[in-house]
């Protein structure tokens, strides 16, 4: 009897180990809804916003009124409460519709992440609370003119003056710039160059309509058109020190902690462009005939086929993990950073194979995936390029082995 | 008023249809399905009531296998306070016929005291387009088919537009009433993500079928399911007098 009763309790705990690779009824049902909202309005209207370069208002407040705006905004402050997995879900299928409209509705998320995670209970009643009430723009200010990957390049200078901060410098490529109502902001607070980045950097929070801040015309970009990227200026920017978020010298750390957020949310967007890239070949394929036969029938586009499901379905695994991960708890940059990297090669391959899959349509503005080529490409850029990524993952990678004598993670 | 509103799940109407080789049916396995669009359309009307303070509550219904509590919690999503899931099982589910949906209906009704059942005019599987009049006939209730708008009527009333073959057709129905909804009726709103997590806190009462008593024995025996036959080429004639000519020579006009 007693045996039965402890290899019962073993058979529990190995049954607890086991991973689940299925998503549960309540996140099938958001991503159905996510999905059916991205192929109702996103899709049919991509192509008039790509052509346009407008910014998407009306399909930005009618997703913020079914709740898809700033997923993990918790529902004390009025927000949808939706953790790090179903917040990947909704953005997978948003950018299955159209990845310029996707940012244009998550790219608040990136200004969002670090209050979240590193604002007083004051700062997140007003931020967090003015993003949760109404369809509103913030802006994640950190990359400069002549600073991107190297933030520890970071020039805008903050100089306290009695109770405030006083803001000086450009940052450029800052996603919805020209709507922001506020931006979180980086800059240098220690003007000694020896300093180490994690106490030289202090992080706020500026109103968008603090005198001083210009913001430069919208940039004509390759892809993600709709979206609005442009240069801002602060100029004598006087911000109260209680928009100083987490702690005076502490920036680096908060704006490199909203990555570990949001890097799962830029994967997720690549993986619905990769599905996407996919499905539109797969209907192209059984429909073109080419010897007599569909070309789906001919084994050099069955190849392709096949080869950008492997990529898809391993960048989609891999998405959702770093994302399980965040929702556990733990500290997922390793993850992220695989995540990112992958969907964001996979992304940019499967774009160019759908375009060859299509032929002469590939290349012609009429048809769908030219544009998708042209919108994969900034996957591999923003949010830490690839290449950094590849630092990270190297990093991480060589720290542990030199420890554990093994590449195997935990 | 408490409307009861009857969803299906259906194959969903983007899904390419394929007949089974051996002819007993259409393949359902793995195939994509979703609530039938018409029961959405009474299901939104339905909430857009209780919006207008006309309805005080909307109950969702479903007869069918297990999978039919996913449409129950769309409805739930959309608007309905409760759902009510009679279940049989998969392979009884493909053998019910709108009659036997009727006596469930009936059932519930009675059971419950609904003033108005919402339905969909016809399921996009089966097409009978035969519920709502059978359950009007049970109940002994009137019935406003087709509906395109609807609307107070006073005094225990409502007032329905109805779409017929020679344009609309505008009826004042007595409160109980059955009513089925047509194309245009509204336009289904989104499931909003907080409405969805919502859900999962609203009731969802299972009733298996044989607690109410309906014999859901089948009254039709499906001989044969087929595709229709491959669309011929047709022919163009010079004039009225060359049509009637070919018609008669075809045999479709007697000569």
């Amino acid at each position: 009897m007693l045996s039965r009763f402890s290899s019962s309790i073993v058979r529990q705990r190995i049954q607890k180990r086991q991973m689940s690779f299925e998503l549960s009824s309540t996140q099938k049902e958001i991503q159905a809804a996510a999905l059916q909202f991205s192929k109702d309005v996103l899709l049919p209207n991509a192509s008039k916003y790509d052509k346009s370069g407008e910014f998407p208002w009306e399909i930005v407040r009618q997703a913020h009124s079914l709740g898809f705006m700033n997923p993990i905004i918790p529902e004390k402050y009025g927000g949808p409460g939706m953790g790090g997995l179903n917040s990947v879900l909704i953005v997978e299928a948003l950018s299955y519709g159209c990845t310029g409209i996707q940012l244009a509705i998550v790219g608040p998320s990136l200004a969002v992440a670090p209050v979240y995670l590193a604002g007083t209970e004051e700062q997140k009643k007003k931020y967090l609370g003015m993003m949760a009430s109404e369809a509103t723009i913030a802006s994640y200010a950190v990359t400069e003119p002549g600073a991107g990957s190297d933030v520890n390049g970071v020039k805008t200078k903050a100089v306290q003056k009695g109770d405030e901060y006083v803001i000086n410098g450009s940052k450029a490529w800052i996603t919805g710039g020209g709507h922001a109502k506020w931006f979180f902001v980086l800059a240098r607070t220690d003007e000694n160059p020896n300093t180490p980045a994690g106490k030289a950097f202090t992080a706020f929070l500026v109103d968008g309509d603090t005198p001083g801040i210009t913001r430069g015309k919208k940039e004509e970009n390759m892809g993600q058109k709709c979206s609005d990227t442009r240069t801002i200026t602060f100029e004598d920017v006087r911000v109260p020190k209680e928009n100083i978020l987490g702690a005076p010298g502490a920036g680096f750390k908060v704006a490199m902690g909203a990555f570990d957020l949001t890097r799962p949310l830029v994967a997720a967007g690549a993986v619905g462009l990769s599905w996407r890239c996919l499905d539109e070949s797969c209907k192209y394929a059984l429909e073109r005939n080419a010897f007599g036969t569909p070309i789906a029938n001919h084994q050099a586009i069955q190849f392709m086929l096949a080869d950008m499901t492997v990529n898809l379905e391993l960048s989609r695994l891999y998405t959702y993990r770093a994302a399980a991960e965040t929702d556990a708890g733990g500290v997922s940059s390793y993850s992220a950073s695989i995540a990112k990297c992958f969907s964001a090669d996979t992304a940019n391959i499967a774009a160019a194979n759908a375009c060859q899959i299509f032929g002469g349509a590939g290349f012609n503005c009429d048809y769908p995936v030219e544009k998708l080529m042209r919108d994969a490409k900034i996957y591999q850029i923003y949010e830490g390029t690839s290449q950094i990524q590849r630092m990270v993952i190297s990093r991480t990678l060589l720290q542990n082995f030199a420890q554990n004598g093994t590449s195997k993670m935990g | 008023m408490k409307i009861l509103v009857g969803v299906k799940r259906v194959v969903d109407y983007a899904v390419k249809i394929r007949v089974k080789p051996d002819r007993s049916g259409v393949f359902t396995e793995g195939v994509q399905h979703s609530m039938n669009p018409f029961d959405e359309i009474a299901l939104e009307e339905a909430v857009k009531l209780k919006e207008k303070k006309l309805a005080t509550e909307v109950v969702a219904f479903s007869l069918g296998g297990p999978k039919s509590a996913e449409v129950l919690r769309t409805a739930l999503a959309k608007g309905a306070d409760k759902a009510i899931h009679v279940q049989v099982s998969d392979d009884e589910a493909g053998k019910l016929e709108s009659f036997h949906v009727a006596k469930t209906l009936q059932k519930i009704v009675e059971q419950e005291k609904f003033d108005a059942v919402f339905l969909g005019k016809q399921a996009i599987d089966d097409d009978s387009s035969q519920t709502a009049p059978i359950l009007a006939g049970l109940l002994d209730w009137p019935q406003a088919l087709y509906a395109s708008k609807v609307e107070e009527g006073g005094s225990g009333h409502m007032k329905v537009t109805r779409e017929i073959d020679g344009g609309l057709d505008t009826i004042k129905v007595k409160v109980p009433f059955v009513l089925s909804a047509d194309l245009r009726l509204n336009e289904p709103r989104y499931a909003t993500l907080p409405n969805i997590m919502k859900a999962k806190k609203k009731p969802l009462k299972n009733i298996p079928i044989k607690d109410l008593g309906v014999d859901i024995t089948p009254q039709t025996e499906t001989v044969e399911v087929t595709e229709p036959p491959v669309r011929k080429a047709g022919g163009f004639v010079e004039d009225v007098s060359a049509l009637v000519a070919k018609l008669k020579e075809k045999g479709f006009v007697k000569a």
